[in-house]
This record gives C-alpha cells, sequence and structure tokens, in this order.
C-alpha cells in the first residue's frame, strides 16, 4: 500500500516536469499527459478506498519511514503515513482534481498558456497529495509552502490582468504571515523532541516534555499557519482576491482542497492542543464564520459569494476542531470539498455563458460575473441550475443532503461545548447565526442568478449551456452531495452514522492531566445535543431560505429599503467591514512610509555621505601612498635595488663555471674536506 | 693481519684514484682511477665483512660493484668515444662547452 502512496505522489510530479518542459510541443497541447496522471491517481486512491472499506478498520495505519540525512546529532526523518482521514483526503483531492481537469479542457480551450495551466493543476496536485501523505511537520511545511506556489501561479495566471497579478502576490505575502508562525510552532516541538514525525510529537507530548504553557504557544503558532492557509480571520483577506485565477482552480484549491489544508493540519495535531489552544481556535473558526457569511449577504459578484461562503464554511471545521467534535469537521470537510467544488464549477458554467454571450454581442465592459447583470437564465442553462440547486441545498444544510449530516453535526458539537461551557455560549451563536445568514445569501445567488426577468434581453438570448465536458463534472459533483454516500449502509437521511463515522474515529486529547474530555465523553455530549441542534439547524435554514424567497424571489419585502434602514450595517458588510482597508491604513501604509523613510536616509544620508566619503578618502589616500611610497621608494630603490643587486653578482659568479670537470671535483672535493673538518670541530 | 692495515691498503688506493681523476687529462686515465676508486670500496666492504661479522653481506655488495663498474666503464667508453668523436681529441679540457 505504500507503494500506491509513493505513485500517487509521483505521478502528478512526472505529469508537471512533462507538461512545464515540453508541453507545449505535443499532441494537442498536452492535456492528455495530466489528465491521464491525475486519472490513474484518482484510480489507486479508488481501489486504497475499497481497501479501506473492505478491511474496515477505524485503527488502521500504515507508515513508512526514511532517513533523509543525518548530521550526527541531527537526523532528520520523513516519510509516508496511511490511514483512514488519509486516503479520504485523497479520495477526495484525486476526485476534484480529475472532475476540474475534465472540466479545463473546455473552460481553458482558448486560452494561450493551456499547457502551462495544465502543468500548474499538475504541480498543485503533486503538492496537495504530499500534505496529505506527510508523517511529519517538515514534509508538511515542504509541501505547504508547493500548495502555497501553485496557488501562486494559479492566482495569477493571467498575469496581464493587473488585479490577478495584485491577488496572487496578497495571497502569497497573506499566507507567508501565517507560515512564519507555522515555521516557529514547528521549531518550538523540534528542539525538544529532536524529530518532526507526527508519532514522536504525540509520544513526547503525552510524556509530558512540554510544559501546558509551551503546548499552548507551540500549538497556537503550528495553527497560525492552518490560519493563514484556511484563510481564517485575521488572514482571510486573500481568498476573496484568490477568485481572479480561473473559475475551475477557484473550484479545486480555493474551495475544496488547499484551503482544507489547515483543517487538515488541525486535525492531525488535536490531540496536542491544549484547552487554552482550543478556546482559541473554536473562537477563530466561530467568529470567521459569522464574520464572513454577513460578508457574503451583500456581495453582488458570484464567485466573491461562494468565496465568503467558503471562508465561512472553513470557520465551520475549525469551530468543530476548537470545540472537540473534529472528527465531525472532518465530515464536514469531505462533504464541504464535493458541493463547494461543484457550485464553484457552476458558477464558472454560467460566467462562461455570460462571457460569450457579452462576446458575441460586441460588449467588453460589462462584467460577466456580476449577478445584477444575469437573471431568468434557468430553462437556458437547465442542468447547471439543478445542479446548482441541488449543491446551494446541500450547503444550506436541508435534510437528505450531505450537507444537512456535516453541518448538523458541527453545530450539534458546537451547541454541546456551550451547554457545557454557558460562559462560551457565543460559540453556538454564531454557528447558528451563520447558518441562517447561509441559507439566506445562497438562495439569494440562485434566486439573483436564475430567476426573474433577464436584466439584458440580448444578452439573454446568447446564453447557452455549458458543452458536455463541463456539465458532467456538475452533475458528478452534486450527485455526491446525496446522504446516502456517507451514510452508507445506513438509509436514515436525518442521521450521520454509517462507514464515514464508523472508520474515522476521534483520537484522545495527549495533553497530560487530562484536561480535555475524552473522545468518547465528547462524543456523548454530542449525541445529546443533536436532537435539539437538528431542529435548531432546520428552523435557522427555513428561515434564511424564506427572507431570500420573499426578497428576490415574489419580491413582497423590497430588499433596497431593508438595506436603506440598517445603512450602517449594510455599508459594512458590502465593504467588507473595511478590513482591507483598515489593513491598508494601519499596517501596509505606515510600513511602506517607514521603508520610504528608510530608503531616503540610506540614499540622501548613508550612502551620500558615509559611503561615498569612504571612497572618497580612500582615493586620496591610496594616491598619496602609491606616488610616494610605492612608486618612489618601493619601486625604484627596493624593487629595482634587488634587480641590480642580482644582476651585479651574477657577472661576477658566473666566472666560476669554467665547464672544466676536473675543478668542479676539486671544488667538491674541498667542500667535502670542509665539511670533515667542522664536523671534527 | 688486522683490519687496519687492510683500511690503510684503501685509503692508499681510493687516495691514488683521486689524485688520477682530478690530475690526468686524458679520459682513458680517468676512468681508470675511477675504477681504483671503486676497488678502494670493494676492499673496505669485504674487511669490514670479515672481521665486523657481517657473514656474507660484504662479498656480495661488491660482487654487485664489480658488476657495476663494468656496466659503467662499458657506458663511459661510449661517452669519451662521443666525445673523441665531436672533439677530435680525448683531453677532456677540451670539452668545455658548458662554460659561460
Amino acid at each position: 500500500m505504500i507503494n500506491y502512496g509513493i505513485a500517487i505522489l509521483l505521478l502528478p510530479l512526472i505529469a508537471f516536469v512533462i507538461q512545464i518542459f515540453i508541453g507545449k510541443k505535443l499532441p494537442n497541447r498536452g492535456d492528455w499527459v495530466s489528465i491521464s496522471s491525475v486519472v490513474i491517481t484518482l484510480c489507486l486512491s479508488i481501489s486504497l478506498f475499497v481497501m479501506m472499506l473492505i478491511k474496515n478498520d477505524p485503527y488502521f495505519k500504515i507508515e513508512e519511514i526514511w532517513t533523509w540525512f543525518n548530521l550526527g546529532v541531527l537526523d532528520v526523518k520523513v516519510g509516508i503515513l496511511i490511514d483512514n482521514i488519509t486516503i479520504i483526503m485523497l479520495l477526495v483531492v484525486s476526485l476534484v482534481s480529475t472532475l476540474v481537469h475534465f472540466y479545463s479542457t473546455s473552460y481553458m480551450k482558448e486560452d494561450k498558456r493551456y499547457s502551462r495551466y495544465f502543468a500548474f493543476l499538475s504541480l498543485f496536485t503533486f503538492s496537495m497529495n504530499g500534505i496529505i501523505l506527510s508523517n511529519n511537520l517538515l514534509g508538511i511545511y515542504i509541501f505547504w509552502e508547493l500548495v502555497g506556489l501553485s496557488s501562486y501561479l494559479l492566482i495569477g495566471f493571467w498575469f496581464e490582468k493587473e488585479s490577478a497579478a495584485n491577488a496572487s502576490k496578497k495571497a502569497f505575502l497573506v499566507n507567508r504571515v501565517g507560515d512564519i508562525g507555522m515555521f516557529i510552532g514547528i521549531m518550538l516541538f523540534f528542539s525538544t523532541i529532536g524529530s518532526f514525525l507526527f508519532k514522536d510529537l504525540y509520544l513526547g507530548v503525552s510524556s509530558g516534555l512540554f510544559s501546558i504553557d509551551t503546548l499552548t504557544v507551540a500549538g497556537l503558532c503550528l495553527f497560525a499557519g492552518a490560519i493563514g492557509k484556511s484563510a481564517q480571520f485575521p488572514l482571510h483577506i486573500w481568498l476573496p482576491d484568490a477568485m481572479e485565477g480561473p473559475t475551475p482552480v477557484s473550484a479545486l484549491i480555493h474551495a475544496a482542497t488547499m484551503v482544507a489544508a489547515g483543517v487538515y493540519l488541525s486535525f492531525r495535531l488535536f490531540p496536542i492542543f491544549t484547552p487554552q489552544a482550543l478556546i482559541v481556535i473554536a473562537y477563530i473558526g466561530g467568529i470567521t464564520a459569522l464574520f464572513a457569511s454577513i460578508i457574503a449577504l451583500t456581495q453582488n459578484d458570484i464567485k466573491k459569494v461562494l468565496a465568503y461562503s467558503t471562508v465561512s464554511q472553513l470557520g465551520y471545521m475549525i469551530l468543530a476542531v476548537g470545540v472537540g467534535a473534529y472528527t465531525y469537521g472532518f465530515f464536514h470537510l469531505v462533504t464541504h470539498a464535493a458541493f463547494k467544488a461543484g457550485l464553484f464549477l457552476c458558477s464558472g458554467s454560467v460566467i462562461h455563458a455570460m462571457h460569450h454571450a457579452y462576446h458575441k454581442i460586441g460588449d467588453h465592459s460589462s462584467d460577466p460575473q456580476d449577478m445584477r447583470n444575469m437573471g431568468g437564465i434557468k430553462d437556458k442553462m437547465p442542468i447547471t441550475f439543478y445542479s446548482m440547486l441541488f449543491c446551494t441545498v446541500a450547503l444550506c444544510g436541508v435534510p437528505f443532503t450531505s450537507g444537512f449530516l456535516s453541518k448538523d453535526a458541527v453545530l450539534a458539537g458546537a451547541l454541546s461545548f456551550s451547554t457545557q461551557h454557558p460562559a462560551h455560549f457565543l460559540l453556538a451563536l454564531f454557528g447558528f447565526v451563520s447558518a441562517l445568514f447561509t441559507a439566506f445569501y445562497m438562495f439569494r445567488l440562485i434566486f439573483m442568478t436564475f430567476y426573474g426577468q433577464p436584466s439584458n434581453k440580448k444578452v439573454f438570448e446568447n446564453i447557452y449551456e455549458s458543452p458536455m465536458q463541463m456539465t458532467t463534472p456538475l452533475v458528478i459533483l452534486s450527485s455526491l452531495s446525496v446522504f446516502l454516500f456517507f451514510t452508507f449502509p445506513n438509509f436514515n437521511p436525518l442521521s450521520y452514522e454509517g462507514w464515514f463515522m464508523s472508520l474515522v474515529k476521534a483520537k484522545d486529547s495527549l495533553v497530560p492531566g487530562h484536561l480535555n474530555p475524552s473522545a468518547f465523553e465528547i462524543k456523548q455530549e454530542i449525541h445529546h445535543a443533536h436532537n435539539f441542534a437538528m431542529f435548531l439547524s432546520l428552523s435557522v435554514a427555513a428561515l434564511g431560505i424564506g427572507f431570500a424567497f420573499l426578497m428576490y424571489f415574489s419580491r413582497i419585502i423590497n430588499p433596497n429599503n431593508i438595506s436603506k434602514k440598517i445603512k450602517l450595517l449594510y455599508n459594512l458588510s458590502y465593504n467588507k467591514f473595511f478590513i482591507d482597508e483598515v489593513y491598508n491604513k494601519y499596517l501596509i501604509n505606515p510600513f511602506l512610509n517607514f521603508s520610504k523613510f528608510i530608503a531616503t536616509f540610506d540614499w540622501e544620508i548613508y550612502d551620500k555621505y558615509f559611503i561615498n566619503g569612504i571612497g572618497r578618502v580612500t582615493e586620496n589616500f591610496s594616491k598619496v601612498v602609491g606616488n610616494l611610497l610605492d612608486y618612489k621608494l618601493l619601486d625604484k630603490k627596493i624593487i629595482n635595488g634587488i634587480g641590480h643587486l642580482t644582476i651585479f653578482s651574477g657577472s661576477k659568479l658566473r666566472l666560476i663555471q669554467s665547464g672544466k670537470i676536473q675543478n668542479y671535483l676539486i671544488l667538491a672535493l674541498i667542500g667535502i674536506i670542509i665539511i670533515y673538518v667542522f664536523q671534527a670541530i | 693481519m688486522d683490519l687496519n692495515s687492510y683500511l690503510v691498503i684503501s685509503a692508499i688506493l681510493f687516495s691514488l684514484g683521486l689524485f688520477g681523476v682530478i690530475t690526468r687529462r686524458n679520459g682513458v686515465a680517468v676512468l681508470m682511477s675511477i675504477e681504483l676508486i671503486l676497488n678502494a670500496a670493494n676492499i673496505n666492504f669485504i674487511a669490514f665483512s670479515r672481521f665486523g661479522g657481517m657473514d656474507l653481506s660484504g662479498h656480495i655488495f661488491s660482487l654487485f660493484v664489480i658488476v657495476l663498474a663494468a656496466a659503467e666503464a662499458a657506458v663511459a667508453l661510449a661517452i669519451i668515444l662521443n666525445i673523441f668523436n665531436n672533439f677530435g681529441s680525448i683531453n677532456i679540457d677540451d670539452a668545455n662547452k658548458m662554460s659561460h
């Protein structure tokens, strides 16, 4: 099975190398190289998955460790770890990746850097699989940066557009902020344990090598990496901008897989988080969930709504980690990957159609992503519409969908935590309120895009359903949101028990002193809270959908009136709480000004007076030294003097060279006699 | 007979050889003087071997010296022949082209 892991890791890398160097010269611009590598990866993942189902062992785990390099004391080991979480993640990544590859063959057909696009997709798949398969923090860190790189390359894929180039830089830099924290965390653990392996990390923590305070700080430092990668508040600002990239990329990287890497890391590290760290994590997740859903309420760009929705759902997963219900968070990650990738691909299909319609009527100024320009295209694009509707229903948490099960479980986790710790009642509140908002903004999106009157008749007439390469992935992804795929062999649509929950078991916390409740206790508590949570989440979802229906479908309530009444809140939400502006004003601009000041100081004072001054002093000094000392004294007297001396002595000494052998012999004899005489003395 | 008598004979022989090498102008005579020096050494070897209780090592050494002397004589005579061909005499003072 380790061989499967190695093959899954290396195949996309090979495809990347082939594509980047000779992709352009291959027939069909080389897309089949990437596609075949990712399809083989998918087949291998499926066979691993089937093996896992057959074994049906929740504690299944195989691990292979190699020494990477050994420098005496420093012995760095890397390796591959395959357990149930790995296998499920591999399946998610390779499935979404495969569908996105097929979708892209149509979506990116007219792009001039087509082969490079597929090369980058392969690079991303390679690095993401690397994160999943690594059994050590160092490996995760390396692949972590690699997914960051491929995300940077793909966001800035259309770098001729200035906004895309800026967005890619922003994503890269904001991620760096989190990664610095992560690196500090890794080093904090490494300096004590001397190993990067998770195994040794767990062992070190459970044997009490760390004090609780160190553990809290180190855990939160590692979690900082997850904040950056999973776009949690306050580092969430890069994800909405990342939508500048091609839409299939948004589906793959910025909805389903890469942004889930941070959540995945938190799952792996859950056993070492202290209660203090978990509370911080829970609040970050809860605030992100609520905050992003509020922003999503008022956005008009279809991809921006989905982007903030992604941030909000990632907040749910982090919240689940924080309240200890991390297996439910993982469940939500998997279900969310399917329907959110589906939603993005559907929006891509809509944008594609809008773009072509605008192109046809020669309108290059209107925004094909703005929902206000859409409307009524339900019957024009039936496959896209029904797929998107089903994914939306799943995201809102309506029964019979996978989203209902997982969201419900996460909310039950938050609710049970808040009932046990009434001081933290806000966590549950965050969860339920954002569920309400989620239902509202998603149906607002559906109604604005697909129902109502078309805003522009000419555009409307030119909209057609996307080709089959694009609609097939939509159908597959939306059908994966049926509850049965996740609960099999359990047919009850209201209960999440099934293969998933029996194969993914929560680990007990390893923090010494029983500070955290055990996995069993958490599970019991969540079980108690489950029914009430289900009731609440269903009511808020119905409420949200109802409001959206009234405001955007039957238009009984005019949204403009409401926005006028709560002008302040509306503006806050519409302008994304001015977070970017605040960062610009209080972090980036002061920093830029400071840099400018330093640069001026550097040039005007340091360079001009100090550096140039040294230069001038040296120049003058060397003139004096060169002329007086070097030329007049050294060259003329000493160097020439030695030459003259040699010539003089040579002319005298050469007289000895008579050429008569017997003269030489006599000299040698005299020499030997002298030596003997001296020895005798 | 004791060791000293042999050493004295060998010293006389060596001095004669050295004298010959330095004073003779004839190349062949110089060669013959070199043979004297070598034989002085041979006498020393055998004398030390006999009186120093060194088994037959000295004899072996002198045998080697004799063989080497024969080889050396062959090479040196060839050199002298060449000198004669080049300078028209075997007076080694004439072969002074190496002086400045």
